[in-house]
């Protein structure tokens, strides 16, 4: 499997008081447990993103609990009010362990 | 009190409707969906309304069904949604996905794509800071499931 790769759209910039739309996708097949292998018959294990945090400026914005009937490749859409400049931390859990990261920076005008 | 063949019968059907039709004493279709909203809400019925779901009424592929989920609050401090539970109760495991919050979302939307295995109810129950909960349910139609394969 490739290294998922997560994709965000954060607005630039924005005004004081002003509520933005983000967007997130990360690749990644979201492995429901309930698949079975077509050779072997034998069960897929499951490996999905369990957890998807938005953190802006160290306070949370967003958190989402995931489980095996969200899609591969799993897209979030969720809102934030905008007070200040700053930055926008995305986290993914993998139940693997694996923690994916990316950052985007807004300015406010 | 003698009651006529016709005045009895009636009776019988009358009764028969209000068993089906009736209050309903469990929300969902399936004991396991039931089990997840009394686990999210603490037991309490969620109350119809201010929650909107946003759902295709037929879905070709069952394995990216696009769910929005919007919830009438003023997102402040003092009051503000906690979180949005999404369940489909004809799935293997009815939980699909929970939304947490804050008072800085700015609004209490969210959109994701979930997996649904055939035609069944889609179910979104909001709980907000003061505890209170509310719900929506709506059924999609799904041409090719999306589990297993």
């Amino acid at each position: 499997m490739a290294a998922p790769k997560p994709r965000v759209k954060v607005p630039k910039k924005a005004s004081k008081g002003e509520v933005i739309t983000i967007k997130t996708l990360i690749s990644h097949p979201m492995e429901s447990g309930q698949r079975k292998d077509k050779k072997t018959g034998e069960l897929i294990p499951r490996q999905i993103i369990n957890k998807f945090t938005c953190e802006f400026n160290g306070q949370v914005v967003f958190t989402c609990d995931m489980d095996p009937a969200v899609s591969a490749n799993p897209y979030l859409e969720f809102n934030a009010k905008i007070e200040d400049s700053g930055t926008f931390k995305f986290t993914w859990v993998d139940d693997n362990g694996s923690v994916y990261t990316t950052e985007k920076k807004l300015t406010v005008e | 009190m003698t009651l006529s063949r016709r005045e009895a019968l009636g009776l019988t059907a009358g009764f028969a409707a209000f068993i089906a039709f009736g209050p309903k004493a469990t929300i969902a279709a399936t004991p396991e969906t039931d089990a997840a909203i009394k686990a999210f809400t603490g037991g309490a019925m969620p109350a119809e309304g201010k929650v909107s779901l946003d759902t295709p009424e037929i879905a070709e592929n069952g394995n990216t069904v696009p769910v929005g989920v919007s919830v009438d609050s003023p997102m402040t401090a003092d009051s503000y949604v906690e979180s949005v539970m999404i369940l489909a109760d004809g799935n293997p495991n009815p939980a699909v996905a929970t939304f947490h919050f804050t008072a800085i979302s700015g609004a209490a939307e969210a959109k994701t794509r979930i997996r649904l295995a055939k035609t069944q109810n889609v179910i979104a129950i909001a709980k907000m800071s003061d505890g209170s909960t509310f719900m929506d349910t709506k059924e999609v139609k799904v041409t090719i499931g999306g589990c297993g394969g």
